[in-house]
């Protein structure tokens, strides 16, 4: 990878976390230490699901909602306030500078995402104890929001490249909603017939399918996980994201800045 | 050889709703700037200034046209970190302190490490910022900024530097310290290329000129030639609120403004002039050549529509049109 890159991703990085982005934090650790606390005064023997279910949930659309938020100002922010100017005068290729967006947004994503996974793990052992077996599908299922945080980095992004910070938030934040009723909305398709089963099926295999990488209700059941899904997920999502990433480069190297 | 050669460049834009209306922001450009010289590009707001250094900073797409600089073309990256930009109005990310941000730009331009440790601080004394460490750029005034819009343009010591409106927010000491780095600038070898309205910055500062106006070009010549005296004429200050009849009688132009008198003369009547102060024993002060400002110069090219033969021998060749 390109130095110059890495430099990019580590001053998106910085940015967010000097514009306090991880005290979302400190939002969090409220919220699941005060589940944690509520969940095992009242309930009987369903605390490990509840806290697993509510801190995943709130892992995921934590994670959501800086991803959006961030992302779509990533590029509009720097051609709006002109900092691009004196970075791509300098020896910076155009699709340099997406990707290192990218990594600094997905970099930030990951160490948020890590300390809130302490968090869980920590309201899990208040209320269970100890650790079992099945636990370590937790794992799994925060690879899988990370997944899902790549996409929407990339989605971002890419709607960052040729729109308003405003209506790349409004798509951003459809495509999410719309995504995570994928397999809905391909149910949905098996039922219709004609014009509407094509136009059905055409979303939902356009739309990124967040349903698929949702295990939270699994891993709380302790249910297992294959093998296959981790492989499929991960492939779908790499996928996704270089695709969607292409389009906000394709896009961006042909921008003028006005 | 030539730092920088602009061979045709345009800008349209297509704006409305629809974006179909064409609007012409460059008509098409040719320019060439040799290197070591301060090149001063003039012309008031809105004539093309701005999306002339864009369009060479890959910033903007032309229309039409090509440019090379430093023998490169002006698409190659890699010629980048050779050159130094100043846009106009610089703004920065504002959670960085100077000295981080002039490291992310040293590390984007390729510096080395402990060349950018012994080059940030060099920088920021030489464009007057001191005392700043651990200060957030957002705590920064305007002046301030345009200071590090300096300094990181010459932070990885380029051969080529282009400034905006280098001297926009500065107050008068800080103009002239910019004047001063830019003549160091030049004495060091570098190429100046700087856009700017005010014509007595550029008076001052710049071996060659070029005045574009609507986004055509409208003149292109060597400061020295453009302000030179043309008219034939000197002037003549001395001491005293007496105007002798002889000096009249030079079809001299006085005028007594204190205790001291101005006259303009023919040339020719110059040795003359000198004998009749010394004889009416008046104490003389000074005898300048009259030379058309480049005030005068400027006014009148925006006033002038020159003839397309016009353009293209003038800018071709880079002399006066």
């Amino acid at each position: 990878m390109s130095a110059r890159i890495l430099h990019i991703a580590r001053n998106t990085f910085r940015e967010a976390v000097r514009d306090r982005v991880l005290y979302n934090l400190v939002a969090f650790a409220l919220l699941i230490t005060g589940a944690a606390i509520l969940v095992g005064q009242i309930s009987i023997e369903v605390e490990r699901l509840v806290v697993i279910n509510l801190g995943l949930t709130a892992v995921s659309l934590f994670g959501v909602v800086i991803a959006i938020f961030i992302g779509i100002g990533l590029v509009s922010k720097e051609i709006e306030k002109r900092t691009l100017y004196t970075v791509l005068s300098r020896p910076v290729r155009r699709w340099e500078f997406i990707v290192g967006k990218f990594f600094g947004l997905a970099g930030t994503l990951a160490v948020n995402t890590f300390f809130m996974a302490i968090g869980v793990f920590a309201a899990l052992l208040y209320v269970a104890h100890k650790f079992g077996r099945p636990d370590a599908w937790l794992f799994v299922a925060l690879y899988f929001i990370i997944l899902e945080f790549l996409i929407i980095c990339s989605l971002a992004l890419l709607f960052s490249s040729f729109s308003s910070p405003l209506l790349s938030a409004v798509f951003a934040f459809s495509l999410f909603a719309i995504g995570s009723f994928a397999d809905d909305l391909r149910g949905f398709a098996a039922l219709t017939h004609g014009a509407a089963r094509w136009f059905a099926l055409g979303s939902a295999y356009l739309v990124p399918n967040f349903s698929a990488l949702n295990v939270i209700a699994s891993v709380a059941h302790q249910q297992p996980l294959g093998m296959q899904l981790i492989l499929q997920n991960t492939l779908y999502a790499l996928f996704y994201t270089a695709t969607a990433l292409s389009g906000a480069v394709l896009i961006f190297e042909r921008r003028n800045l006005k | 050889m030539s730092a920088i050669e602009i061979l045709g460049l345009e800008k349209t834009y297509k704006v409305g709703f629809w974006r179909k209306r064409p609007k012409r922001a460059l008509e098409p450009l040719h320019l060439t700037v040799q290197e070591g010289e301060i090149f001063g590009f003039l012309g008031p707001n809105g004539a093309g200034k701005t999306t002339t250094l864009k369009l060479l900073m890959g910033l903007v797409f032309p229309t039409a046209g090509s440019a090379r600089i430093l023998g490169h073309e002006w698409t190659d990256p890699e010629i980048k970190a050779q050159i130094g930009f100043l846009p106009e109005q610089p703004y920065f990310y504002d959670y960085l302190t100077a000295h981080e941000l002039l490291d992310y730009y040293g590390q984007l331009s390729g510096v080395a490490a402990p060349e950018r440790k012994r080059r940030i601080p060099e920088v920021l004394s030489l464009v007057g910022l001191t005392d700043i460490k651990g200060v957030q750029l957002r705590k920064f005034s305007k002046g301030m900024l345009q200071r590090v819009g300096i300094a990181q343009a010459i932070l990885h010591n380029p051969r080529l530097v282009f400034f905006d409106e280098p001297m926009s927010g500065l107050d008068p000491l800080g103009r002239r310290e910019v004047r001063d780095l830019m003549a160091q600038l030049k004495e060091q070898g570098k190429t100046v290329f700087f856009s700017t309205h005010i014509l007595s910055d550029a008076e001052a500062l710049c071996d060659r000129v070029a005045i574009i106006y609507k986004g055509q070009l409208r003149g292109v010549g060597a400061v020295e030639d453009l302000t030179s005296s043309v008219q034939g004429k000197v002037e003549i200050l001395w001491q005293g609120s007496r105007i002798p009849a002889s000096m009249k009688a030079l079809n001299a132009e006085c005028h007594v403004t204190g205790d001291r008198v101005r006259a303009v003369i023919p040339e020719n009547q110059q040795d003359a002039a000198i004998d009749t102060l010394r004889r009416e024993r008046l104490r003389l002060i000074a005898i300048t050549p009259l030379r058309t400002s480049l005030e005068a110069y400027f006014v009148e090219k925006l006033k002038s529509t020159p003839t397309p033969e016009e353009i293209k021998v003038g800018t071709a060749v880079g002399n006066r049109v």
